[in-house]
């Protein structure tokens, strides 16, 4: 058993836990965080990516043990309040998701690669990025559709933001 | 998983004294231990994690000199701008390597550490002649490389480094396991000042090796056409549900023209 | 339609919950005290358990049960059952083979269920299920349907000699035989139709709790239908008699049939619970769903087609034998004989068609319906036929079909199907345009002088949805009946909630069915409730599955919804002082048409519960349930062209557009029915391109995991072009179809025409992953 500290979704939270716990099942279990889920044995299918450390990695190939000290951003904690976060409203829009369990790994990805991608991003590149999750439903044309709705959407805000502060 | 005791290495020394623990084992990036512990494939008694180790961690260009921290990421490895310059070929591999999210975590010496066969570091590093550093001893890849997920490193040696000359020319080319992502075939060419040097991951029964038959025909003409009556044979090469040895075999000769032609282009 | 109305693209209510991480999942449920199982599953494909030995484990830390098949039984807990009962053409019913939820002497398949292990945690529970002893002897196995009916095989039941299960056959022998006889040209293939695993992104799981001071049970489980859960839990393996048992589907994530049928693991979380006394939860892996799930597809078929002088079909014969894994599952039946062979007319004018079906035990995972269901492979032995038969006779694959295509409806064909409405060209039309078809050589010719093989394919599909008739289907063998029920209860303040018998995982339902209420009253989205997924909240229903919940799900929605507008129109007219046939409900307000008098439609409601001033002998409240049955299948159809390029040195395939023209009749939210054709597409590409299944000759699944079976990625696929050109339904009060299948049924014909077209060959193995590819194109050479 090991001490947990975490940093989840702006909150400090700590736990005991076995050491064999993984950060999926630490964020579902002990903290109830459950948006993020489990798909599958061998870190493919990327339902249980979330934000550590500003990365957007599989939790479920991760111990909570080996992430403690860590800052983690899950589903649960991407909208400001009310407020979905470009990405979530653009695969709402854009009708990104059928039966949703893929759906908070396919986000958190894609502002991850939102991110990185500054100058923008077409069809291609959102499809190779895409690798490490897998989506059954959607054929992943309306969350392809959607990744690059927001990230025009975030462009135009970033630039936006950037007049303001001129 | 089973049951296991997870230990953060303050150093490397720590880590080698916390390697005496049972039947402990290196975690860096934990993209191949972590699901192998999860279906119980293997069943350390401790993870020794050294993937917070800032002396293990970047990439370091000196002269025609480079050398990667054993704990440096795929992803920070292939959008480091030192190496992007010195050695192209290495960022573009590891960028090639898994997906995004595994790229985050994956490192250089547990992917080499781990000696999968159809890995994509081992091929680098055989083609660029590079060296192993470890907390004992430096090893040549030639001898480090031996057969299906074993490796020259003794019990309690812990890589910290990779080192290599950056090659004058150099290209990686990745035939894609359609549903693992690894490789089916990879070739890695690289024309340093040593003459040329091909290797192949994914294909062979023994893991990693270097093909001579590229090598030879390149060491005269590294250009495509030098590869234009290139044979590889199928013997010794894997054959499973995904590909035969024949498929491999023409997988190695059609990378090859590839690498040879993305690393002149 | 207004913009929340029928017909318009409106947002899905139910993302909220999905985009946020709120969505409600089996594995997000926690009930106190609630402890987890896992399975022992059997390590080989056929073998005799000798003795099973669970002392050691039920000392292992936090165990709290371990539990066997010989205890199961010993509780009276039923054989599972399939549902749908074949006769072989001999007039003999099929050979049903046991099945008990926890294997007691026998294994059948790698994955069989033997041993529950509950404790306090997975981990413990994984642990206490290593030091499980059970001694087999193993028995030789056959994975190859083909090879299980030959004399020798190993027989997996004693009920079934040979592993043949029935010999079934549908339509005219002699008939179709006298026209092969008589034929200017006869096309001849064998084609193989792939075995295929379902996938749904969640995997299964079950929450079984029995609660001792109410002697009452509660499911959790992974259902596409809840209520047929229920009944079959009740009625056939005695868990616990229906008032007792509440079963609950939540958010469920995809099943694409595979959570149809009723598995052996909830019923033994529920008998478990009550065992163990503490509630149990069971959340299958991903390799566990690999190898227990229902898997799809896999036929062999011999198939002949007979054409006159003048290119026009007069007979097709099949002769198809149907893998149906070591135990009959929930629907295995019927999928392989009347929800494929009656579709084996195609959108052609076939007069003579004969069908012979035999269906096989082999000593794999159970097969059942997954996304299309028999349909697919009626479509792939169709398509696949006329593309060959197009290249044989030497006219284009375009012109072969129009001549063929059916045009004046209703239309009787001779396998039991008759066709309502349709217009073939028309789809084809639309998806050649889109295609730019006519300008396929010119790219072909590009594509060459860069060293690749460009192909073109089409395939026209027809799906018989709605499922269906109840009288129907019941004289064809179907234990059940397949109407749908809803309710719909007006609240005082005048919103409205609706109970459906369907239950969406993944559909949208949620958001469509609230667009006909809307559409109906004019009241806002946002104050219509979608009920689904909960046998103590909704009457009983049939679920989703065979695209049905449009046609039939809805259907019985605007059958309450007609109950309710009545009843409000008598009671405003009573309010208002009006005639009842002059009321009209519009935007919210129940009004008098040529009148400026009117009332909010909240007043309607609140008066009905208030009954102050009701007319005279009327009941209070608004509040209404009606069952749906249909009267006849309905038929979407339409064309899917596929154009590849192939890389020759690797045998790659890109898939370089993908255009479909569906004819689905109306259409309730088109955004969703889009979306519905991308997903099918894709599951359709990857059958064609990508996932193949592989059994070694032992047994053991070569692909149970994503490191070995090819699920399709972002990467693997483009966007697709899709379009819809409708003919209502004539049969279907709301003229709609159903789109749920199509993808899957129409696509994977039109990528192997296109593939073999690039490579110039007749055939080529599905799936067509480059090493096929390139070993297709060596062997030309």
């Amino acid at each position: 058993m090991s001490d947990v500290s975490l940093t989840v979704n702006g909150r400090r939270v700590s736990g005991n836990a076995e050491d064999r716990t993984l950060l999926v099942h630490f964020l579902r279990e002990h903290l109830g965080l459950t948006g993020t889920h489990v798909g599958c044995d061998t870190s493919q299918c990327g339902a249980c990516v979330v934000h550590v450390d500003g990365r957007a990695v599989k939790s479920c190939s991760m111990l909570a043990v080996q992430a403690s000290g860590s800052t983690i951003v899950t589903i649960e904690g991407l909208a400001d309040g009310a407020e979905l976060h470009p990405v979530q409203a653009a695969f709402k829009e854009h009708h990104g998701l059928q039966c949703g369990f893929c759906t908070p790994g396919m986000i958190m990805t894609a502002t991850d690669m939102i991110a990185r991608h500054p100058q923008g991003l077409d069809e291609a590149t959102v499809r190779a990025e895409l690798d490490g999750n897998i989506c059954r439903c959607t054929g992943y044309h309306n969350i392809v559709k959607a990744i690059l709705a927001a990230s025009e959407t975030m462009a135009k805000g970033a630039k936006g933001r950037a007049k303001q502060a001129a | 998983m089973y049951s296991v005791n997870y230990h953060r290495a303050a150093s490397v020394s720590d880590a080698a004294k916390l390697l005496k623990n049972g039947d402990a084992k290196l975690l860096s990036g934990g993209m191949t231990l972590i699901p192998a512990m999860k279906t119980r494939l293997a069943a350390p008694s401790d993870l020794v994690d050294v993937s917070r180790l800032k002396d293990l961690q970047g990439v370091k260009v000196s002269g025609k000199t480079v050398t990667i921290g054993a704990v440096t990421t795929h992803y920070d490895a292939s959008t480091d701008e030192k190496l992007k310059k010195a050695c192209p070929a290495l960022a573009h591999m590891a960028s090639l390597i898994g997906d995004p999210a595994v790229r985050y975590k994956g490192t250089i010496g547990g992917s080499i550490a781990n000696n999968d066969p159809a890995a994509d570091y081992p091929a680098a590093l055989l083609a660029l002649d590079a060296t192993i550093v470890t907390n004992k001893r430096e090893i040549a890849a030639d001898k480090f490389f031996k057969g299906l997920f074993e490796t020259a490193l003794k019990e309690g040696e812990i890589i910290t480094a990779v080192s290599f000359t950056a090659p004058a020319k150099a290209a990686y080319q990745k035939f894609r396991n359609p549903a693992s992502r690894y490789a089916i075939v990879g070739v890695f060419v690289a024309k340093g000042k040593d003459g040329v040097r091909a290797a192949v991951t994914g294909a062979g029964e023994d893991g990693v090796f270097r093909s001579k038959e590229i090598e030879a025909a390149l060491a005269k003409n590294f250009d495509v056409a030098a590869l234009g009556g290139l044979k590889v044979s199928a013997k010794g090469l894997m054959s499973d549900i995904h590909a035969s040895a024949d498929y491999r075999a023409n997988l190695i000769a059609v990378m090859a023209k590839r690498a040879v032609a993305a690393a002149n282009a | 339609m207004g913009i929340e109305g029928v017909g318009a693209r409106v947002a899905r209510k139910e993302d909220k919950r999905f985009i946020t991480g709120g969505g409600r999942y089996v594995d997000d449920m926690v009930v106190p005290g609630m402890k987890h199982a896992v399975f022992v599953r059997s390590p080989h494909a056929h073998a005799q358990i000798k003795k099973i030995d669970v002392k050691k484990a039920q000392a292992m830390p936090g165990v709290v049960g371990v539990l066997t098949g010989k205890e199961i039984k010993a509780d009276g807990i039923g054989n599972l059952i399939c549902g749908w009962m074949i006769h072989s053409k001999d007039g003999t019913p099929m050979k049903m083979g046991a099945w008990s939820p926890l294997a007691v002497d026998k294994v059948r398949y790698v994955g069989d269920a033997v041993v529950i292990v509950v404790a306090d945690t997975k981990g413990q529970a994984r642990d206490a299920a290593e030091a499980v002893e059970i001694t087999y002897k193993e028995l030789k196995a056959v994975v190859d349907a083909t090879k299980a009916i030959q004399a020798g095989a190993p027989q997996i039941h004693a009920e079934a000699d040979n592993n043949l299960i029935f010999d079934w056959e549908l339509g005219d022998a002699k008939a179709t035989d006298a026209a092969i006889k008589s034929a200017a040209h006869v096309t001849r293939m064998k084609i193989v139709n792939n075995r295929l695993v379902p996938n749904a992104m969640e995997p299964r799981a079950a929450l079984g709790h029995y609660d001792k001071a109410e002697d009452h049970y509660t499911c959790w489980t992974t259902s596409q239908n809840p209520h047929v859960a229920r009944l079959v839990m009740s009625a056939f393996y005695n868990v616990a008699p229906e008032n007792k048992l509440r079963v609950i589907a939540p958010d469920v994530g995809g099943g694409f049939g595979s959570k149809i049928y009723i598995y052996p693991e909830e019923i033994v979380c529920l008998w478990a619970s009550k065992k163990t006394g503490v509630p149990v939860k069971w959340v299958a892996d991903r390799t566990e769903s690999f190898l227990s799930d229902a898997h799809g597809r896999d036929h062999v078929s011999t198939v002949e087609m007979a054409f006159d002088k003048d290119n026009r079909i007069t007979g097709l014969k099949v002769d198809t034998i149907a893998n149906l894994g070591a135990y009959m599952s929930l629907f295995s039946s019927c999928v392989p004989t009347y929800l494929y062979a009656t579709l084996l007319s195609g959108q052609y004018n076939i007069p003579a068609i004969h069908a012979n079906v035999r269906t096989v035990y082999t000593n794999t995972a159970p097969v059942d319906a997954y996304r299309g269901a028999g349909r697919p492979e009626a479509t792939y032995v169709l398509e696949r036929m006329m593309e060959t038969a197009a290249r044989e006779l030497g006219v284009s694959p375009a012109e072969l079909r129009r001549r063929n295509f059916i045009t004046s409806f209703p239309h009787q064909t001779p396998v039991i199907m008759a066709y309502d409405a349709g217009d073939y060209n028309a789809s084809l039309d639309a998806a050649m345009k889109a295609a730019d078809y006519a300008g396929f050589t010119r790219r072909r010719a590009d594509a060459a002088k860069q060293g690749k093989l460009r192909g073109i394919g089409m395939s026209c599909y027809i799906e018989a949805c709605g499922l269906a008739p109840s009288s129907a289907v019941g004289s064809l063998g179907a234990g059940v009946g397949l109407w749908e029920s809803a309710e719909v209860r007006v609240n005082a303040v005048g919103t409205i909630e609706v109970l459906t018998g369907s239950h969406s995982h993944g559909q949208g339902h949620e958001t469509t069915f609230a667009q006909l209420v809307t559409q109906r009253f004019g009241v806002p989205i946002d104050s219509v409730s979608i009920v689904h997924g909960d046998t103590d909240k909704v009457q009983m229903g049939m679920g989703t599955y065979g695209s049905r919940s449009g046609a039939v799900g809805m259907s019985a929605i605007v059958k309450a919804l007609d109950k309710v507008e009545a009843k409000a129109k008598k009671i405003a007219a009573h309010l208002l002082e009006a005639d009842e046939g002059d009321i009209v409900i519009e935007n919210g307000e129940v009004k008098v048409a040529g009148t400026d008098k009117s009332l909010p439609w909240f007043q309607v409601a609140l008066a009905s519960y208030t009954a102050h001033n009701l007319p005279a002998g009327m009941e209070p409240g608004l509040k209404e349930t009606a069952f749906y049955d249909p009267s006849n299948f309905t038929f979407p159809a339409g064309c899917y062209i596929c154009e590849v390029e192939i890389d020759p040195e690797t045998g790659t395939t890109e898939i370089v557009q993908f255009v479909a023209a569906d004819d689905f009749g109306n259409i309730i939210n088109p955004m969703i029915v889009e979306g519905q054709v991308h997903g099918g597409i894709a599951q359709g590409v990857g059958q064609a391109l990508l996932e193949g299944t592989h059994y070694d000759a032992s047994g053991q699944l070569l692909t149970a995991s994503y490191m070995d079976y090819t699920m399709p990625r972002a990467g693997d696929l483009p966007s697709f072009k899709v379009s819809t050109s409708n003919t209502p339904c004539p049969g279907n009060p709301l003229g709609v179809k159903g789109c749920g299948e199509a993808g899957a049924i129409g696509s994977p014909p039109a990528v192997i025409n296109a593939i073999t077209d690039a490579l110039g060959v007749v055939d080529i193995a599905m799936p067509a992953s480059p090493a096929t590819v390139w070993a297709t194109i060596r062997a030309k050479k």
